[in-house]
């Protein structure tokens, strides 16, 4: 039985708009102008236990509005949501108990308290046993290796420890489905690793499904296996990270430094990106002419010093998903 | 019960914390008793009426009374639910697996018993030594007052968890909070004691819940609401707190359904 399932759901948004200057706030004393967004537009999928699917979609998506209907605290106006059997919002208590959430721009700790505090606190909450809380927390702290700041209060923390407590806090009560909503976000490099190589061994060893919403790309390449994408509030994309390149069709690249300083105008099946002095970025599509066919054809007539094919950058899928209008380049 | 006696023990032991705020709420608050005791004898010396309800050494004794015990009263809502609700953090509330309303009222609870806590026995000592407060007028008087306080301790955890729940809806507490306090202020004894306010506003005190704030506990020290009276008047506290329990978590409820998460 999938985790999650959801299948058409909406939301709508009621926006008060206010009209510019004094004239414009006095006619609003009278008559408010609204206009309705559109938030979730009919989004559906259905997520297996044991997957890690990376959410993803350009600012006003959609996102943070599905997750938060995921988790209860926020009501849809039409469509089927079920976790783990249950309905979120109507069974909230015995829903919450099951999830572990983190919102990567928000706390769930004590600001004032010392670690350990809320953590002692969050057993308390959510009545899990003395002898479960030491076994986790013990696994936890060790995995994220956050003992040095266990008695450190809150506002103390530099982000990225805060971060990773915010993680064990998540856990403690042992969920078996995790929403991370940008849980890298403002970190630098060994922090977002720290995380990232955290969430995909939880995954890993103790198949917990993980849900993660991310602008950055890298979490995305690094850990999910599976990628949808929203925008407009509709489901655009849903499938492994090679399905999404290939849908996208987004060309190869093939790097190549040249020896001697004979110019390379054009090549048959290929065209230049970029070039910058001996170094000349190609483009190409593979199905229409293979790799070895392309460097063959090249090296035909050039001298090359060294050579280098890339996948496009996921930036660049991404992106494309987002704004399906070609743009000037390739 | 272990959630919310958790979430009670954390704030009462953090609110505990702030003694210098104590120390300074303490001065002030001997300061402005004194002045009230002056402005009251000064009344009393003045008066000409003959039956007076209340004696001036009952006045001054419930004058102390209420400056011990002025931190109960329910003039605000909670700031740190006022906080929660005003950055969004609010939706981590929602993930716990318990009764908002009971986390909630369970941090109310704490956020009026702790200061009073702190505040009401440095205050008490110079009043009874050097400003001639009384003893309570018996050992059943005490005993009523003690149960009266703890009662106007839930009645007034269940006002402010009405005034929070209130934010939700406004997300601004400004307004409910002004007129709260003049009506907490006026109506509980924080100001003049009930029994000197004029006859035809009697009634309305009697009814409204306010009284159980200070005024009951006070009288029952004072003997003023004899022995037989105190399960009436303590009834009267329980009962308010119930029903607006009853109200704060249902608004509460239907709250939630239309809450929305902004941002982030």
């Amino acid at each position: 039985m999938p985790q999650i399932v959801v299948e058409d759901l909406r939301k709508r948004f009621l926006v008060t708009k206010r009209r510019r200057g004094m004239l414009g706030a006095l006619a609003g004393v009278v008559r408010r102008e609204h206009h309705v967004v559109e938030a979730l537009a009919g989004v559906g999928f259905t997520v297996e236990a044991g997957e890690l699917v990376g959410y993803i979609g350009p600012n006003g998506a959609g996102k943070s509005t599905t997750v938060k209907v995921l988790a209860g605290i926020l009501v849809p106006d039409e469509g089927r949501c079920e976790v783990q059997g249950r309905v979120p919002w109507r069974q909230r208590i015995e829903h919450v108990a099951h999830i572990g959430v983190v919102f990567g721009q928000r706390t769930q700790l004590w600001w004032d308290l010392p670690v350990i505090e809320s953590f002692e606190l969050l057993r308390d909450i959510y009545r899990v046993s003395p002898a479960d809380y030491a076994r986790r927390l013990e696994q936890l702290v060790h995995a994220l290796a956050i003992g040095p700041v266990l008695d450190t209060p809150v506002r103390q923390l530099s982000l990225g420890q805060r971060m990773r407590c915010d993680v064990v806090a998540a856990l403690l009560h042992g969920p078996r489905l995790l929403f991370l909503d940008e849980p890298t976000i403002g970190l630098d490099a060994p922090a977002k690793l720290a995380v990232r190589s955290f969430i995909a061994a939880l995954n890993r060893e103790h198949e917990t499904t993980v849900i993660l919403t991310t602008h950055d790309m890298d979490d995305i390449e690094a850990l999910c296996s599976r990628v949808v994408v929203i925008d407009g509030g509709r489901i655009t994309c849903d499938g492994t990270l090679e399905q999404l390149r290939a849908r996208v069709g987004v060309q190869r690249r093939l790097t190549l430094e040249l020896d001697g300083d004979a110019p390379l105008h054009q090549v048959e099946g290929a065209t230049v990106v970029r070039r910058e002095g001996r170094q000349v970025v190609l483009a190409f599509d593979p199905r229409q002419i293979s790799p070895a066919r392309l460097i063959a054809r090249i090296t035909e007539q050039h001298a090359v010093r060294d050579l280098l094919v890339q996948d496009p950058p996921i930036e660049e899928i991404v992106t494309r998903l987002y704004d399906p209008a070609p743009r000037g380049t390739p | 019960m272990r959630p919310y006696l958790a979430i009670f023990g954390a704030r009462f032991r953090a609110l505990l914390q702030y003694r210098t705020a104590a120390v300074a709420a303490v001065l002030t608050q001997l300061f402005w008793g004194l002045l009230r005791v002056m402005i009251f004898t000064a009344f009393y010396a003045a008066s000409t009426a003959a039956d007076l309800p209340m004696t001036l050494a009952e006045v001054v004794t419930y004058l102390w009374l209420t400056q011990a015990l002025l931190r109960l009263l329910p003039w605000q809502p909670d700031v740190e639910v006022e906080q929660l609700i005003r950055d969004g953090n609010v939706a981590y509330e929602l993930m716990r697996p318990v009764d908002v309303y009971g986390l909630w009222f369970a941090r109310a609870v704490a956020l009026r018993s702790a200061p009073v806590l702190l505040r009401c026995l440095p205050m008490l000592v110079p009043a009874v030594l050097l400003f001639d407060m009384g003893p309570p007028a018996s050992l059943g008087a005490a005993i009523g007052f003690v149960l009266s306080a703890f009662a106007a301790v839930g009645l007034s955890a269940a006002i402010t968890t009405l005034l929070s729940v209130a934010m939700l809806v406004t997300i601004s507490s400004r307004g409910v909070h002004v007129l709260t306090t003049s009506a907490v202020n006026l109506m509980s004894g924080a100001i003049v004691p009930l029994s000197l306010l004029p006859a035809w506003l009697q009634p309305a005190i009697a009814v409204l819940p306010f009284r159980g704030l200070l005024d009951t506990p006070l009288r029952l020290y004072l003997g003023h609401l004899p022995l037989h009276a105190a399960p009436m008047a303590i009834g009267h506290q329980l009962l308010w707190t119930l029903a607006l329990m009853l109200v704060g978590r249902m608004l509460l409820q239907r709250a939630l359904r239309h809450v929305v998460v902004q941002g982030g």
